[in-house]
């Protein structure tokens, strides 16, 4: 934990100061987002919860303002032929059960949740209908077609608050993820918190350390040109600690997945969103 | 942090001779006179927009203006092979510019060359700082 | 790189007559540049756009050569003039000699 803390300090001086987030206001095809809103109260040690988006470049921060500037659009439009597409030996499409993606507007809001003792993502829920009502292969979990339908999915409740269950059912996760969160890993012994709680609005090395909220993904990242799930950026945070990152899917990265959304609770959903 | 993120460069058509553009990459150097033929270069009439500091280098965002341009070329004197972009102008072309986004291998300085419809060439430039990111590198 | 281009393009539907218009354009593709090597530290064939045209009515508005330094999925705003109404086509080429297309019409009055 010290060792961590300490890291992170000396990346912090040798970047030198930064000013913590700036005042902009988001604005996606004429509609305004919440990025900044009062903490919920299951969170300890934070008064204010900002979405990433401000703590990106304003070069950034433009391409998710039109839908035509945002390149994650290439992808919802390879997701929207993707919903007509029958696929599977029951010869069946998404289209076939569900009229309109539309219908899913608010869905992406309260996911994970917990169905019949599992907590379950979104992607668990398109492969659910990938194999049981398609006959279809399931895909991958951060696969270029995965990634397409939660963004076309997640796009429907776009400016909707975050508002996972945290309680009932729900309580037993949210603590594991909890835990997660707090917990120091891998070689650098950093917990999530060491960065995104201690010490968002600073700057690690060259790049503006977000309070890693999750209200975008899937988010398009600069970096690698292409849509990116959450679990595949809890993979990426692994191991830039050196820590073995859990597997994509796994009930740690799924019940982390729940902490954080709950981290975001008021926030607007941003999907798909952009960063760097 | 800087509240001018982005460098708009529109130069006035003063001679300054390029006293920047000699100590310009090999590569660079090369690719402007296979362009120009060895003509001279002047400033003016010509902007390049790009950000001071690009979050990425994978993806940076830029736009060229010359006005009476028939075409413009855009380089990167940092970059393995300085070539990004030739935008050639139509009959229905309503302005000589056009924006895109390029990649950028390092802190560099882009190149914007116009060949302007007399014939003559025009050049300005814009340095671009490309970081290494720390978690989002 | 034949499966999954998917080309945008953004046009006014309407505009007046000598109007300029802004057009923005964007087309899913690696635009691998050929400077990567891969996980055995062999070389990436270069795989590129290395063309994209827009005509109006058949008379050209801009024909743009790519490099291999064009990030992926490559994006292009540039501004058009329409005298008349009629229809834009837009082309992008593949180094693998592949043609995307599509086209948008536009009423003027």
């Amino acid at each position: 934990m010290i060792s961590g803390r300490f890291l992170i300090v000396l990346a912090i001086a040798a970047a030198g100061a930064a000013t913590a987030q700036d005042d902009n206001v988001l604005v996606v095809e004429g509609a305004q987002l919440v990025t900044e809103t009062r903490a919920p109260a299951h969170i300890e040690h934070v008064g204010t919860i900002y979405s990433g988006w401000r703590f990106r470049s304003g070069e950034t921060q433009v391409l998710q303002t039109d839908d035509f500037e945002n390149p994650a659009m290439i992808f919802v439009d390879q997701a929207m032929d993707l919903w007509d597409k029958v696929d599977g030996e029951a010869g069946k499409a998404c289209a076939s059960c569900h009229e309109n993606v539309a219908q899913f507007a608010g869905l992406r809001t309260r996911l994970p949740r917990v169905k019949n003792g599992e907590l379950v993502t979104m992607e668990n829920l398109i492969n659910a209908c990938r194999t049981g009502r398609m006959k279809a292969v399931p895909w991958k979990w951060s696969e270029g077609k995965m990634t397409a339908m939660t963004a076309l999915i997640g796009l429907q409740s776009r400016g909707m608050p975050i508002n996972v269950a945290i309680d009932g059912p729900a309580a037993s996760f949210w603590e594991k993820g909890r835990e997660i969160y707090y917990t120091p890993v891998g070689q650098l012994q950093m917990a999530c918190a060491n960065c995104h709680e201690d010490n968002y609005g600073l700057m690690i090395r060259a790049d503006h350390l977000s309070q890693g909220q999750s209200n975008g993904f899937p988010t398009y990242r600069l970096k690698n040109a292409k849509l990116n799930s959450i679990h595949g950026r809890f993979r990426g945070c692994m191991k830039n600690i050196r820590a073995i990152p859990y597997k994509e899917g796994s009930d740690e990265f799924k019940a982390l997945e729940l902490y954080l959304a709950s981290r975001g609770q008021g926030l607007s959903v941003e999907t798909p969103s952009v960063r760097n | 942090m800087e509240l001018t993120r982005r460098k708009v460069l529109a130069l006035g058509t003063g001679t300054l001779a390029f006293a920047g553009f000699p100590a310009l990459a090999r590569l660079a150097d090369g690719v402007i006179a296979d362009i120009t033929g060895g003509a001279e270069l002047r400033e003016g009439g010509i902007s390049l927009s790009a950000p001071e500091i690009a979050e990425n280098g994978n993806t940076v965002p830029v736009r060229v203006d010359a006005p009476g341009a028939v075409a413009i070329t855009l380089l990167a004197d940092g970059n393995p092979v300085p070539n990004v972009a030739t935008f050639r102008f139509g009959p229905m072309s309503a302005s000589r510019g056009a924006s895109t986004r390029i990649r950028l291998a390092k802190t560099q300085n882009v190149l914007a060359l116009a060949e302007m419809e007399d014939g003559s060439f025009r050049m300005t430039k814009a340095e671009v700082k490309v970081t290494i990111g720390g978690c989002g590198g | 790189m034949a499966s999954g281009v998917k080309p945008r393009v953004k046009v006014p539907k309407k505009a007046s007559a000598g109007a300029a218009v802004t057009i923005k354009t964007l087309i899913s593709h690696k635009m691998e540049s050929g400077q990567r090597k891969d996980d055995q530290g062999k070389a990436i064939p270069r795989s590129i756009i290395n063309r994209f045209t827009a005509d109006f009515n058949g008379q050209n508005v801009i024909d743009v050569a790519l490099e291999p330094a064009i990030s992926t999925n490559p994006y292009f705003e540039f501004e058009a003039v329409v005298p008349e109404s009629g229809e834009f086509t837009f082309t992008w080429y593949d180094d693998d000699g592949d043609i995307y297309s599509t086209a948008r019409k536009i009423e003027v009055s």
